[in-house]
């Protein structure tokens, strides 16, 4: 995912006009890939922009309806507040993993004994799969029979209706996403911290900064590119964050954690309503790619400065 | 004791503290559900949890094969996967490889922009070109719709690792009058073995742990393993043992190539950050 993860230094220096000749050789290695690409990636693209202007009845023929799908969506109450929810969710669905993150691979920067394991054990969450998961922590959310309440009420806290309440279902909701996505973060900042130079640390513990000093005013700006493409990655991820909020609430109770991508299911597979969920996933797209560019130019004015 | 030596000592303790911290909610949820697979029914629903279970009992995962058809969607699982992950190597590996070597970053960019689109949007369409087709009632329609996964994975790994391959062996082989094939069989390839493992891994994760896909595109018979637990075994089962049994039995596979593989896996996400779906 990002840019500089590759180093430019790595690619071979281009070879002028011989370079182009060189070029066009290798195009057949592409063609049978891009072929693929265009079947299942690039045609659905095309075939869903078709799709948001007809209206498509099962089994039936589309008909042609113009922008009515388009401009039935800001009328859509179900689909503002799902707007509204998503981006509520997406907000500390990033916050926490990007914040517990950081300081993750600020500790597993750092030698100590079974690091090789602990990093291991840490990255799991992020590689089991998250059905699985996620029904073993609906499992633990349940009010009278979950572990969770259990643990709460033994050090004397009250109880909580977790997934079980509309009150709570989001914030639940962020909690696994947090625990299952904060591996990723790490690995990317780890990535980070182990490309810098160890000149500019080992002076400023000769200067006697302190842990706190040299992470606010060394570690956090040198790394700064790192924590936004982590902060780009998981904004993506959580905006079309599924698995985990089909299995533990289903959008529920109610409607009350429904996402913009649970809502686009519903209309999709359940109201089997084609064109208006196509235009529907036009719009989620648009969200998507215009929140990763703001994030994106914001990392280049960092550059520039 | 002087002062600095207390001073490092309370500070090696806050740091095991707070490696302890944020390792231990990893750990716990997995150990959870060990426990709760192996306890009987009356153990997992008390208000005061059993933590060990005693006596373990395997008749969770006994429950799990003899009442439901978890072999079937066992090979369809292994079916969709394999050959996604197969097919988009035999693709995807020479595709890195031209990209590569042609600088053609406006391909990567499409790339990128398939990590960005929603998986749904890929289904609306495939699912009504497959009921078009009449492609129903086989793993065929998953098995084209986990390329969506697999391929940019495959590809975007792939890209970055040829890039970093020092380009003089290749030059020579070509100047000695080799084709571009073979310099890619016999030299490249070989080379970029490590970044093949790292992207087959990946691939093969992603797609094994796709949900979305199989929720909407399969049917009784074809469903993978994550679609299975939740539609089947959730509904017609309510009790929790053999739920976690199934729910332990589908992301095993995943954990364990995950603790053995995991030098792999680091190098991949780190450098990519990729993730399907």
């Amino acid at each position: 995912m990002s840019a500089e993860a590759r180093a430019p230094e790595m690619r071979a220096p281009s070879t002028g006009l011989r370079g182009r000749n060189y070029a066009r050789n290798y195009w057949p290695f592409v063609v049978p890939a891009g072929v693929v690409v265009f079947a299942v990636i690039v045609f659905p693209w095309i075939f869903t922009l078709y799709m948001s202007v007809h209206e498509w009845e099962v089994g039936g023929a589309f008909t042609f309806v113009g922008l009515d799908n388009y401009l039935r969506l800001p009328t859509d109450e179900r689909f503002l507040w799902a707007v509204v929810r998503t981006l509520y969710f997406t907000a500390l669905s990033v916050a926490f993993p990007v914040i517990l993150g950081v300081a993750a691979a600020v500790c597993f920067h750092r030698n100590f004994p079974l690091r090789g394991l602990a990093r291991t054990i840490f990255i799991l969450p992020m590689m089991a799969t998250p059905v699985a998961i996620a029904l073993v922590w609906t499992m633990m959310f349940h009010p009278q029979a979950g572990v969770l309440n259990y643990l709460l009420t033994s050090v004397g806290l009250p109880p909580s209706l977790w997934s079980y309440s509309a009150a709570t279902v989001i914030p639940t909701l962020v909690l696994v996403e947090t625990w299952q996505w904060t591996p990723l973060v790490m690995l990317i900042v780890l990535g980070g911290l182990a490309s810098l130079p160890t000149d500019p640390f080992e002076a400023a513990r000769i200067d006697g900064a302190s842990a706190w000093d040299t992470f606010r005013h060394l570690t956090v700006p040198l790394v700064w590119p790192h924590i936004i493409v982590a902060t780009v990655i998981r904004t993506i991820d959580a905006l079309k964050a599924f698995d985990l909020i089909f299995v533990v609430s289903g959008g529920g109770p109610g409607t009350s954690s429904e996402t913009i991508n649970l809502y686009l299911y519903q209309t999709a597979f359940a109201f089997y309503n084609m064109g208006y969920a196509a235009a529907m996933t036009v719009v989620f797209f648009i969200i998507i790619l215009l929140i990763s560019l703001v994030l994106f130019t914001t990392r280049q004015q960092e550059k520039w400065q | 004791m002087k002062g600095y030596q207390v001073r490092r000592l309370v500070g090696r303790f806050f740091f095991g503290l707070s490696v302890f911290a944020l390792v231990s909610p990893a750990i716990l949820v997995f150990l959870w559900m060990l426990s709760l697979s192996l306890k009987n029914e009356v153990d997992n629903m008390s208000f005061v949890p059993v933590f060990i279970p005693n006596p373990p009992t395997l008749n969770n995962f006994i429950e799990v094969f003899e009442r439901n058809d978890f072999l079937t969607y066992t090979i369809n699982s292994v079916i969709v996967s394999f050959g996604a992950t197969g097919l988009a190597l035999l693709l995807g590996v020479p595709a890195g490889f031209g990209v590569a070597k042609a600088k053609a970053h406006k391909v990567a960019a499409l790339i990128m922009i398939a990590r960005v689109t929603p998986g749904l949007s890929y289904l609306i369409p495939l699912f009504l070109l497959f009921q078009w087709i009449g492609l129903t009632g086989s793993q065929a329609p998953l098995l084209i719709t986990h390329l969506v996964i697999t391929v940019p994975i495959v590809v975007w790994v792939m890209i970055g690792f040829f890039e970093g391959l020092p380009s003089e062996l290749e030059e020579a082989a070509l100047v000695d009058g080799a084709t571009i094939w073979q310099a890619f069989r016999h030299i490249a390839l070989p080379l970029a073995r490590p970044g093949i493992v790292v992207a087959m891994i990946l691939a093969f994760i992603f797609s094994w742990n796709n949900f979305i896909f199989g929720v909407v595109l399969a049917g009784r018979t074809t469903r993978t393993l994550p679609v299975a637990v939740y539609n089947v075994i959730s509904f017609e089962q309510v009790s929790w043992g053999p739920l976690a049994a199934a729910a332990l039995l589908v992301t095993a596979p995943v954990l364990v190539l995950t603790l053995l593989m995991q030098k792999e896996i680091v190098a991949g996400l780190t450098a990519g950050g990729v993730k399907g779906g």
